[in-house]
């Protein structure tokens, strides 16, 4: 085990540099200078000179990375252009609340996703199996910024249940768990989740499926297993695949969070980088987006810790 | 008994006659949940196409008298949005662009995808390698976040929302190009076409691209229903089309304020992207079935 586990952990090393070689680029990518967001409009050739040579900008590119990379590694990010503040403290306020949001979403999708699927499996080609089927796809075709709204529409405009914005009564920075808070936690949640568990639904009636198929099942049938101790060995075997289904989720929830917290204005990471791109402020953009990718990598580096732990198998392949 | 023993003896005939791509044709229009979507698809896509002909009301044209009508309206079959323009013509209308900007990027992706898995599970080696290592890296992102890095550093507009959109795409129908064309890679009758003297270029094109073809193509399609929700979504941010042009997203989006006040009228921009998405993917699960003949 501990052999596999640092073998991974040395193989995210060239993934984790090439991450940090594409949130690089793309502030090169960026029409135009990149000081151009920075500069007055009327600014003087001078001062534009100058700025450059300030920001490093005049140096060649395969330099300015490796000097960007350094101070990224000592967790220096850069200033937002917009407030001055470092970009780590911004991201790292703002990430707390769309993490808040993924798990709570993972805690709805991924229940819903496995019942879902496991019943559809076990009972496949039923009218149970053609609910659970239509929920799935319907939950993966969903716009969910669109879902949002409608759910806006109805539990905030219509019947006045639950707010329709923002995190809390006391505004961003004053989170507390009682229900008074937990309120604006609904609506967005619930939106969050619909795309994981359509996915984990999908996959878990497959693997169900694909399992109750096998001969072992036959053989344990056979042996005169009640059918309850043949569902623990099905699910058993589903899981590792359903655990490694269900990290990537997780992953695309904090990564993929900026339509949902627009719609609903919640303070995290992905309207952190709405604002960033809007203003044009692009330490923050860079910052917030290599923060986000960095946070999916480790995920799926734990996953497959996980995994491995669970199933032997996958160690010696 | 005599049911069972009839479709046993239509069906025998039937796939000794019939080549592949006709039995799977075949078994598509059987299955009435895949030929239902197709009918829906092809009228949204004829209505969007024919839209100047169909006697809408001017899209563009707009009246502060007439703003946020509700749905049944006379004369506003689907009432109005906030600036008092049909909604009817503007969903119509809208269909362009949005079907525009979320099949395109798929498109795209299908070709340049395409040739390189092939290319990379074909050659092998160090240009495998080299490809495949590279598509890894765009994997560290979670898709949604990918495209919206490029888009807002490339900054807003169709073009770079397409282009952004490719980009997510291509590693995803690489990775699939790739494994397929290293499965069929092996097989005897690619052996038997580099014996008889054809060329690596020869081969993948005329001996493999057939045969890898299919599968890529119903992944491909499985997409255009993420790719359509992203683009409009794209645009819904405001990193797609500029208003007054009518987009799906884009209508979605300035349809937000109007929720207190017509609250449906505002939902149903989301609703066409929802219809698109959901018939695509109910499409594509179909294409999938009717392909796994072995079933």
């Amino acid at each position: 085990m501990f052999a596999y586990t640092s073998r991974r952990i040395v193989y995210v090393i060239p993934i984790v540099l090439s991450v940090a070689l594409v949130c690089f680029l793309l502030v090169h990518i960026t029409p135009g200078d990149p000081l151009v967001a920075v500069l007055p409009a009327d600014a003087s050739q001078e001062l534009a000179a100058q700025l450059r040579t300030a920001y490093g900008f005049d140096r060649p590119l395969p330099v300015q990375f490796g000097l960007w990379l350094w101070r990224a590694i000592h967790g220096d990010l850069g200033n937002s252009i917009a407030t001055g503040r470092p970009v780590l403290t911004e991201v790292m306020r703002a990430v707390g609340n769309t993490v808040m949001l993924a798990i709570a979403a993972a805690m709805i999708g991924f229940t819903l996703g496995l019942l879902f699927g496991l019943i559809a499996g076990y009972f496949r080609d039923t009218w149970v199996d053609k609910v659970a089927t239509s929920v799935a796809i319907a939950g993966v075709s969903l716009p969910h910024y669109w879902l949002g709204m409608v759910l806006v529409i109805i539990f905030s405009v219509q019947l006045n249940w639950l707010p329709a914005v923002g995190a809390g009564p006391g505004g961003s920075g004053a989170w507390a768990w009682d229900w008074e808070h937990l309120r604006y936690l609904v609506l967005p949640a619930i939106t969050t989740s619909v795309i994981p568990m359509g996915i984990v639904t999908r996959t878990v009636r497959a693997l169900t499926g694909d399992i109750l198929s096998q001969d072992f099942v036959e053989a344990l049938r056979a042996k005169g297993l009640r059918e309850t101790e043949v569902f623990r060995h099905v699910i058993k075997n589903a899981a590792p695949t359903a655990l490694a289904v269900m990290g990537l989720q997780l992953g695309y929830m904090l990564g993929g969070s900026i339509l949902i917290e627009t719609v609903f204005s919640w303070p995290g990471s992905g309207l952190l980088l709405n604002s960033a791109i809007f203003q044009r402020d692009l330490p923050l953009l860079q910052g917030t987006i290599l923060v986000l990718a960095l946070f999916f990598v480790l995920l799926n580096l734990l996953v497959d810790i996980a995994q491995a732990a669970i199933d032997p198998r996958i160690k010696r392949s | 008994m005599s049911a069972m023993s009839d479709t046993a003896l239509q069906a025998v005939p039937a796939t000794k006659a019939r080549g592949y791509w006709a039995t799977v044709g075949r078994r598509i229009r059987r299955d009435k949940v895949s030929m239902a979507c197709a009918i829906i698809l092809v009228l949204i896509f004829a209505s969007a196409l024919l839209a100047p002909w169909l006697h809408l009301a001017d899209p563009y044209q707009g009246s502060m008298i007439r703003r946020l009508r509700h749905i049944g309206t006379p004369g506003y079959p689907l009432g109005t949005d906030e600036l008092g323009r049909d909604m009817l013509a503007r969903l119509i209308y809208g269909g362009r662009l949005s079907l525009v900007i979320g099949i395109l990027p798929v498109i795209f992706a299908f070709v340049i995808g395409t040739s390189l898995g092939l290319v990379a599970g074909y050659v092998g080696g160090k240009l495998n390698t080299a490809i495949m290592r590279t598509v890894d890296v765009f994997y560290a992102f979670p898709s949604v976040l990918l495209a919206i890095a490029i888009s807002g550093a490339l900054g807003a507009g169709i073009t770079n929302s397409i282009v952004s959109l490719t980009i997510v795409f291509v590693p995803q129908i690489t990775r699939v190009a790739e494994s397929v064309t290293t499965g069929v890679r092996n097989m005897d009758f690619v052996e038997a076409a580099r014996a008889s003297g054809a060329g690596p270029f020869t081969i993948m094109r005329v001996h493999m691209l057939g045969n890898v073809l299919g599968p890529i193509f119903v992944y491909a399609t499985g997409l255009i229903s993420v790719s359509m929700i992203l683009a409009a979504g794209l645009s819904f941010l405001g990193l797609g089309t500029k208003p007054p042009e009518p987009e799906w997203g884009l209508m979605l989006n300035t349809l937000r304020t109007a929720i207190y006040v017509n609250p449906w009228v505002a939902a149903l921009p989301g609703a066409m992207i929802f219809a698109v998405s959901i018939c695509f993917n109910l499409l594509s699960d179909g294409m999938r079935s009717a392909m796994d003949i072995r079933n």
